[in-house]
């Protein structure tokens, strides 16, 4: 009996290994529970027999050939595309095989999967609430045991955010380690691939399956260190610092406050050196300056859906026309508001004032961290300033579901990674710990994460499916 | 209200998008609280700091010019709308 809650996909390696399981009865087994409670969740858009490999579950904007892949859009629906994300060959050669697509944000662009053209998702520790976004589906999958582990993407925390919301285990990595060759682009100089996973060893797995330099994207670059699998289970010789705008920061929950706080405390009885850093002018200014950039280049990422090549076509009358409706039938609410945003943030007049500005406090925030960086090992602060929210609580007001990421979108900004673990549990419900580091610093990342998890000893098994 | 309803049906326009009436009124509102929330990014004296395009320090990566192999033009066109003698087919321009 594989009890698909509780494998981790590092188990599920050894099992086929021993020749215990074979790879059929490990879909099978993720199949059936998938059966049993998707209907409820709505994880996946989709699932696929390739029974394989090791199981793994895609957002649903990796580029599978012959695979339906929509990026949670109905201007994609029934888009199969003709070839593989260099991620999805990597999985494949690193011995996995595809599971499913999973559900999420349109084109990424949102904070609780609420944004999705195919429906919701639902919170595995309680249906009556999200799951966190844009990789909601991927986040849901793991924690409600329909996949051993699964890739998101990250943007301004779309990786981060979700893990902390369903207590699991997310990176979003050093910009350009992971190739973005085939994965449905949102805003190209923060869009990152990451693990979403259910331990720290297992993101680790994961990670070093997908990073690395790929001809195919040429931002990425070589790994300047093999990626270590963690095992130390102390933090000794490591100098964390505590920003203080991030564990500050105005909407943080108390419950969620506490959790961080008792963790922070663990650090240092794990023999980390723990002080406070200052990161004032990232966290104030993080969240106007990434809804500049991001729905700049979302503007322009988004120009290629025109009726003309793939995806969703309206007839008209001529081919402007045919382009208009297309795009007001096939997108939804917040791509329609990015794209705008962005064509206003670039337009004549508004360019030095907005997106010109934008991109000098971006330099301001990299500079920022940096300081902090010369002092501390890594940062840490919550991932999200709330536990997962009930649906259709922010679905009409877009500024407050923007601020979800206001944790996680300075970093980002900066190229830096973070992981985020579960950290205990607020009103019965997750919190994340996220710890951000230099770029290239996913090994310390991995370390930090792995002795805190043995440590915390968080179930990751939502309670009402214990 | 820091967009009108003309901005938003020019932007609209370039962006080639046809909204309903009620979508024009919708983000009017919606987009006026979002710019009033990022033009905060203009509080800052930032002159002399150089704009940051791309998080890391990467210029000019070359490769060699080897030709490989690309998609067939069936595989291009497999998933076009409207194809015609090996070509996308659109309407009048």
């Amino acid at each position: 009996m594989i009890d698909t809650l509780r494998l981790t996909a590092e188990e599920a390696f050894r099992l086929v290994e021993r020749g215990e399981v074979s790879t059929a009865e490990l879909h099978a087994a993720y199949l059936a529970a998938i059966a049993e409670r998707d209907d409820e969740l709505h994880a996946y858009l989709r699932t696929v027999d390739d029974p394989q490999g090791i199981p793994i579950a895609f957002k649903d904007l990796v580029s599978t050939r012959g695979v339906e892949t929509t990026a949670g859009s109905r201007i994609l629906a029934g888009y199969k595309p003709v070839f593989d994300a260099t991620v999805a060959t990597r999985c494949r050669e690193s011995g996995m095989s595809l599971l499913g697509k999973t559900n999420m944000d349109e084109f990424a662009m949102g904070s609780s999967t609420e944004n999705s053209g195919f429906g919701p998702t639902k919170n595995p520790w309680d249906p009556e609430r999200v799951p966190g976004g844009s990789s909601g589906g991927s986040a849901a999958a793991v924690a409600g045991g329909l996949a051993p582990w699964a890739l998101g993407s990250d943007t301004g925390g779309s990786v981060k955010q979700p893990a902390s919301l369903c207590g699991i285990v997310g990176l979003r990595p050093t910009y350009g380690t992971v190739s973005r060759y085939g994965i449905v682009a949102f805003a190209s100089s923060l869009d990152q691939i990451g693990p979403m996973t259910k331990t720290v060893r297992d993101n680790a797995l994961l990670y070093r399956a997908i990073a690395g330099r790929d001809p195919m994207d040429s931002t990425t670059v070589e790994l300047p260190e093999a990626v270590q699998v963690p095992d130390a289970l102390d933090l000794k010789g490591l100098r964390v610092g505590v920003p203080k705008e991030l564990n500050e920061a105005e909407g943080i929950e108390p419950g969620v406050n506490e959790a961080a706080d008792r963790t922070i405390e663990l650090c240092r009885e794990l023999g980390a050196e723990v002080g406070e850093t200052s990161l004032p002018r990232s966290v104030e200014f993080g969240l106007a300056c990434y809804y500049l950039v991001a729905p700049a280049e979302a503007s322009s990422n988004l120009a290629r859906y025109d009726g003309v090549r793939y995806g969703l076509r309206v007839e008209g009358a001529d081919v402007r026309e045919m382009y208009e409706k297309t795009r007001d039938a096939g997108f939804g609410d917040e791509p329609k508001r990015r794209i705008m945003l962005g064509a206003y943030a670039l337009s004549a007049g508004y360019y030095d004032a907005y997106y010109g500005q934008a991109q000098k406090v971006r330099t301001v925030i990299a500079q920022e961290h940096a300081a902090a960086f010369e002092s501390f090992d890594v940062l840490v602060s919550p991932t999200s300033p709330t536990v997962a929210f009930r649906l259709g609580e922010k679905a009409e007001n877009p500024l407050a579901m923007y601020l979800s990421d206001v944790l996680t979108i300075p970093s980002n900004m900066a190229g830096l990674p973070g992981l985020s673990i579960p950290c205990g549990l607020s009103e019965g419900l997750p919190v994340g710990f996220q710890l951000i580091g230099p770029q290239f610093s996913e090994n310390v990342l991995f370390r930090t994460g792995h002795a805190l998890e043995r440590a915390i000893g968080f179930d990751v098994v939502p309670g009402r499916l214990r | 209200m820091a967009i009108t309803r003309d901005e938003v049906l020019h932007v609209a326009r370039l962006a080639r998008l046809e909204l309903t009436d009620e979508e024009v009124g919708r983000f009017t509102e919606q987009l006026s609280a979002i710019l009033e929330a990022v033009a905060k990014v203009s509080e800052l004296d930032l002159s002399g700091v150089e704009p940051t395009a791309h998080p890391l320090d990467l210029a000019n990566v070359w490769a060699e010019d080897e030709p490989r192999p690309s998609l067939t033009v069936d595989e291009a066109l497999a998933n076009a709308p409207d194809r015609q003698d090996g070509f996308f087919r659109v309407p009048p321009a």
